[in-house]
């Protein structure tokens, strides 16, 4: 919401001399209206003057430059050298003068143009951000001057070079030298022609002619013909071009602002209004607010419509609402012989510096009253009503209607339409239609001033697409009682325009009426919720400044604010005024809570900790994947885990159902820092996989992800980890299980990891097919350990064991054995049979090939033997070693090497 | 005899000093001290003297053999200083040549930013809670006093499991408000972070999936003043000491009064820069009082208990203390990025 300072000031009295941008943006800010920018518009030009032409004269190195001497009431004049030709003596001109800047942000100085001093700029519309709907009068015709005709093939010209006054051109079109010019009113020029002996005068609307020009002259038609008249391409008559200088035809003298003139004398704050404050969404609504910011007195205005013209709306109009949940209250007036024009300067001035564009006075009215009271408002021919019926009802199954855009728009039953007997007029508090818009001949029209319901607007504006300036206020809700006041207003203004007169009498449907909300006034509620000691008269005055009324502690709370319905609402009113800041910073008594993580948060923290310890990255994936990531992990078909909580609306195939397993989130990580050419990575995610439950809603456990590549990294490394983060929280020693049958990974170099009888997870080798389908062809290695099953295996608090006081005695033995068998179990073995002194048993080598038998490996282990109580001997250690190769060969043939 | 030792302490002594090496030192007391050496070769003359001589010639012989004997181990104490000072030389390296870098990991910049924040909440008496983020639209919305036709609730902006609306994604942490309140006991303080979803295309500040860290403090006389405190206080823990904060009106459905905290730009100091978007402030947070009739819902009586609740993005903090500038950043997970924190 864009608010202009200069028509604030007509509601409440803060000059901005007195209260600047950043104090006034503060202050409302503070009070719960955020300001989001503020714009000086007057900065945004400079020293740009209302001019008056003096003198006009052709350049005598250019065949289309004009240098002109302006009056810019300073002493002297100026001298600006012009390409346009729209200009004569006499015209008044906006004049950017040397250092001017202008709103386009082009920055003007002195300068020289064909070696001809120029002082500045004449200006265009467009120069200036305008366009021809801000000024009507200042679009621009253009004769053909003959003197500017360039053949499209100079040996072949349609006119010849060597044409005088009086020669015929084609049919009844003759050249005919300009011998005068003078203005004849608003774009109305009397011309003297010479037709070559005979004189003529005519009346034009061609702006650029001078005396001296040659032109084409329709001797039947009496005209000075155009470039379509001549049905000629621009390119013909390259200088005789619909765009020019913007003559001012304004109440104004040399030497004005014209920053002024286009009302940019104004500052212009934007606002961030929240969704339960549709009341602020306008001047009013915001000079309230500000009324009561800054504690100054609300000037509001009550329209007064005068409806000479008579009559009765009821005798030209009837208005049937069919949906009343959808619209509490309709309201129609009339305005009958319409005068479509342009709205004056000041209304224009306004709607511009709110961010709409002027459009002619009927349109300009409702928009005026939108901004001014925050209601929207529509104007229809009401010669296009069918019938001078007004239905209020959902569209048919195939309606159409083609929008004020231009656009055609699909209707469907959900959306509420404005009908007449037959078809729709407009889209419901959204935009009308073109079959009734307000053209230059409408004569009469039916206004309209309703109340819609805000979620149905919403969805249908979303559903085509288009936000309007009335959507956007309809869809938050906004108050019914506003509609009368607005429709009265947007009469007066009719009224004092000249727009049209009004009709008496008026059609107001209210099936919607509500009882006004009562609120009790509890002061000590209110000062126990915010912490304060407020006296109640300070509540009572903010109340009744914010237009709520009180009778003993009955609140009756104004039919704008919605918002309010209970006393922590009134308890926002007070804290918003009595100022936010002031409430004291206190915290209440005594902390009665004791806090902390939890165990299991504990856990989750260690278990993070000892990954960073391993050199692992944290990262944080998707918790959405795509299905088809099922098969690039080469899920089974029938896996029960392809059954995924599914989005119905998401955002695209790629984030659409909701994980079942973490490895493709990892492996898609992996993979992309493997094409940004990272060397390794090593990481790891505490993430959640989403599990469907029977009640629709879905288990979430989390999963403690591995994912690793590069120099350094296999099988082994990867177990090393999952040993220590097992070993970091304590937990008894693992079994690790080859697994051959899952197929994402590696047949060979996959293992399930057991701690006890809980399964803990997988990890290994990813298969180099799904490596593959990733675009990987490096070998990648993953794990995905149950966070609950870690948790599960935590062990206690380590207990201290005393440090060993005898030294230990070492020996190693190598024996060989089948290839086939797990060097688990020949460990296993040894622990099992190695008696009470044996502490420690390392694998240190395993080995194939020469010297051992096909199918056989050799495999050396390091037994480490310390008794408690003594230093052991020799016959110890080998009363051990001799156990232990006794039971390596009764168990699996393994024979010292 | 007196001369003859007098010319050995002149040869050893000589001899000694020119030694080179700590073998070269024990020849020569070999040569010298040693049972055939010189010294010994001239206390076996000691018979030929008389009575009287004897005690002072002995007496002159020991002192001969005490000072030679000094003499080596000053000169080997002297020698192997200069052997180590050599051998120190030899080992010298190349202090400018890289360290071997060890394999640190990293948490993720967000969470140590979550983190900083769980700790300050910890020191407060704050628990941490988790919940779900399939959620039911009772707890999402519903409950929380958003109402049916609320924007929020649209099929454009949060992502649904049901056709009836029923089941969806979290779209704010604010669900936790609710499960707290109808699980826990009271009092509660509490902080629930966690991952959230809206259905907001990928950009440079905008993604599907983020995290919030919601708070909630349900107890008897809780106040405004105390929100205002309390969260002034972790403002300060996380933005350094002295950070003046600002709080100003807003909206939210659950709460009553609302609010949103903003902090002033250390950027600038208030005046306005390119950081605060010149305003001079950064939004921080968004809390209020718990709303009346959400505590009633959840079955705590409003007329004993009041709280106070409030919600932050933790996406934008950590790319603000960080100075990350694509929040495509945090979800790509680049170890080149990862491993900058």
């Amino acid at each position: 919401m864009k608010l202009s300072r200069k028509w604030l000031n007509e509601f409440v009295d803060l000059p901005l001399d007195e209260v600047d941008d950043k104090a006034f943006a503060e202050a409302m800010t503070v009070s719960g209206s955020k300001v989001e920018v503020t714009e000086d518009l007057s900065a945004t030009i400079r020293n740009v003057k209302v001019g008056r032409i003096l003198s006009l004269d052709k350049h005598p190195d250019s065949d289309h430059m004009f240098i002109t001497k302006i009056d810019v009431g300073e002493a002297e004049p100026v001298q600006i050298v012009t390409g346009a030709w729209n200009v004569h003596v006499g015209d008044l001109v906006p004049v950017a003068l040397h250092d001017s800047l202008l709103p386009t942000g082009a920055k003007i100085t002195r300068g020289k143009l064909r070696g001809v001093l120029s002082d500045g700029m004449l200006c265009s519309l467009k120069e200036l951000e305008l366009t021809t709907h801000d000024y009507a009068y200042a679009g621009i015709e253009a004769a053909a001057i003959l003197g500017d005709y360039h053949p499209i093939d100079p040996l072949k010209p349609s006119i010849s070079p060597f044409i005088k006054a009086g020669e015929r051109i084609y049919g009844k079109v003759v050249a005919a030298a300009v011998e005068n010019v003078e203005s004849a009113g608003v774009n109305r020029f009397r011309c003297e022609l010479d037709l070559g002996g005979g004189a003529r005068e005519t009346y034009t609307a061609c702006q650029n002619l001078h005396r001296g020009d040659l032109v084409a002259y329709n001797t039947a038609e009496d005209r000075i013909c155009s470039l379509a008249d001549l049905h000629a391409e621009q390119r013909e008559f390259p200088h005789c071009i619909e765009d020019g200088i913007f003559i001012l035809h304004e109440d104004v003298q040399p030497g004005d602002d014209m920053a002024v003139l286009l009302g940019r004398d104004d500052h212009v704050v934007e606002f961030e209004i929240t969704p339960n404050r549709p009341d602020c969404l306008c001047m009013i609504g915001l000079a309230r607010e500000a009324a009561v910011t800054f504690g100054r007195d609300l000037k509001l205005h009550e329209p007064v419509v005068q409806a000479k013209a008579g009559g009765d709306i009821r005798e030209h109009a009837k208005i049937i609402v069919e949906e009343p949940e959808l619209c509490p209250r309709y309201i129609g007036r009339m305005v009958r012989n319409v005068k479509i024009a342009p709205s004056p300067a000041w209304m224009r001035e306004r709607i511009r510096n709110a961010g709409m564009r002027p459009i002619n006075n009927l349109v300009d009215i409702t928009n005026y009253v939108m901004l001014e009271y925050g209601q929207p408002m529509h104007a229809f021919d009401f010669s296009c009503v069918k019938d001078g019926e007004i239905h209020v009802r959902c569209a048919k199954e195939g309606e159409t209607i083609r929008t004020l855009d231009g656009t055609e728009r699909k209707l469907n039953p959900s959306m509420l339409c404005i009908c007449d007997t037959d078809k729709p007029v407009g889209v419901a508090g959204v935009m009308g239609g073109e079959n009734s818009e307000i053209v230059g001949d409408t004569a009469m029209v039916l206004f309209e001033c309703a109340n819609f319901n805000g979620t149905s607007i919403r969805r249908t504006a979303t559903a085509l697409g288009m936000r309007t300036d009335a959507s956007s206020r309809y869809e938050k809700g906004l108050d019914p009682e506003n509609t009368y006041r607005a429709v009265q207003r947007a009469c007066e203004l009719v009224e004092m325009l000249g727009a049209g007169e009004v009709v008496d009498g008026i059609i107001d449907v209210y099936p919607g009426k509500k009882a006004q909300t009562t609120v009790k006034l509890e002061p000590e509620k209110i000062n126990a919720l915010l912490g304060t000691q407020i006296g109640e008269e300070t509540m009572r005055k903010i109340l009744l400044d914010l237009g709520f009324t009180l009778e003993g502690d009955t609140i009756y709370v104004p039919t704008w604010r919605g918002d309010v319905e209970h006393y922590s609402d009134i308890a926002e009113e007070v804290a918003r005024f009595y100022g936010y800041n002031e409430i004291p910073v206190q915290f209440t008594g005594a902390i009665s809570t004791c806090g902390g993580f939890t165990e299991e948060q504990q856990c989750e923290r260690l278990i993070g900790q000892t990954c960073r310890s391993l050199g692992l990255d944290e990262i944080i994936t998707y918790s959405f994947i795509s299905p088809s990531y099922y098969d690039k992990i080469r899920m089974p078909k029938d896996s029960p885990l392809r059954d995924s909580l599914r989005i119905l609306n998401p955002l695209g195939e790629d984030t659409s159902i909701m994980r079942t397993t973490i490895l493709p989130s990892m492996l898609e990580i992996l993979n992309r820092n493997y094409n940004y050419r990272n060397k390794r990575a090593a990481l790891y995610e505490i993430g959640r996989i989403y599990r469907k439950r029977e009640d629709g809603l879905a288990d979430e456990p989390k999963i403690v992800s591995l994912g690793a590549y590069g120099a350094g990294m296999d099988f082994f490394t990867l177990k090393g980890w999952v040993e220590a983060l097992l070993d970091s929280l304590g937990a008894a020693k693992p079994r690790f299980v080859q697994e051959r049958e899952n197929p994402s990974y590696h047949p060979g170099r996959c293992a399930r990891v057991y701690v006890g009888d809980t399964y803990v997870g997988v990890l290994g080798q990813i298969h180099p097919a799904v490596a593959g389908n990733y675009g990987v062809d490096a070998e990648l290695y993953c794990a995905e350990l149950s966070f609950d099953a870690l948790y599960a295996v935590k062990g206690a608090l380590p207990v201290y064991k005393p440090l060993p006081r005898f030294p230990a005695v070492t020996r190693d033995i190598a024996v060989v054995c089948d290839r086939d068998i797990p060097v688990g179990d020949l460990t296993a073995c040894i622990r099992k049979s190695g008696g009470k002194y044996l502490e420690e048993c390392t694998l240190f080598d395993v080995y194939t090939g020469h010297h051992i038998a096909e199918g056989m490996k050799s495999v050396a282990f390091s037994l480490t033997m310390r008794a408690e109580d003594q230093t052991l001997t020799d016959e110890h250690a080998e009363e051990t070693v001799k156990r232990v190769l006794l039971a390596l060969e009764q168990n699996y043939r393994a024979v010292m090497r | 005899m007196k001369e003859a030792m007098q010319r050995l302490r002149e040869a050893s002594i000589r001899a000694i000093l020119e030694s080179n090496d700590t073998e070269d030192l024990e020849s020569l007391r070999v040569k010298y001290l040693g049972k055939k050496g010189e010294l010994t070769a001239i206390l076996r003359q000691m018979g030929k003297l008389s009575a009287e001589e004897r005690p002072a010639m002995g007496q002159l012989a020991n002192q001969l053999r005490s000072d030679i004997e000094e003499s080596i181990e000053r000169r080997c104490a002297e020698l192997s200083e200069a052997m180590l000072a050599m051998k120190l030389e030899r080992e010298a390296v190349d202090v400018t040549m890289p360290g071997r870098e060890p394999q640190l990991g990293h948490k993720h910049p967000m969470y140590n930013v979550l983190d900083q924040i769980k700790d300050i909440f910890i020191g407060m008496g704050f628990e941490i809670v988790d919940g779900p983020e399939v959620e039911l639209a009772d707890y999402n919305f519903t409950k929380l006093n958003i109402d049916e036709g609320h924007p929020s609730r649209e099929w454009t902006d949060t992502f649904y499991f049901t056709e009836d609306s029923r089941i969806l994604l979290r779209t704010q942490t604010s669900p936790m408000q609710i499960h707290a309140m109808e699980a826990k006991e009271l009092p509660i303080r509490m902080i629930a972070p966690g991952r959230v979803y809206r259905k907001d295309e990928v950009d440079a500040t905008h993604s599907p999936m983020f995290h919030q860290i919601e708070g909630m403090v349900i107890d008897k006389g809780v106040t405004m003043a105390d929100l205002k405190a309390t969260l002034n206080l972790v403002v300060e823990k996380i933005y350094g000491k002295g950070t003046v904060t600002r709080f100003r009106p807003h909206h939210f459905p659950f709460t009553e009064p609302s609010c949103e905290m903003d902090i002033q730009c250390h950027k600038c100091g208030g005046k306005g820069c390119p950081t605060c978007k010149g305003e001079g402030w950064i939004e921080v947070l968004g809390a209020g009082m718990v709303h009346p009739k959400v505590l009633a819902g959840c079955g705590i009586d409003p007329d004993v208990y009041s709280g106070w609740a409030f919600g932050m993005g933790l996406e934008r903090l950590a790319m603000g203390e960080y100075k990350i500038t694509d929040l495509r950043l945090i979800f790509e997970n680049d170890v080149r990025f990862l491993e900058q924190f």
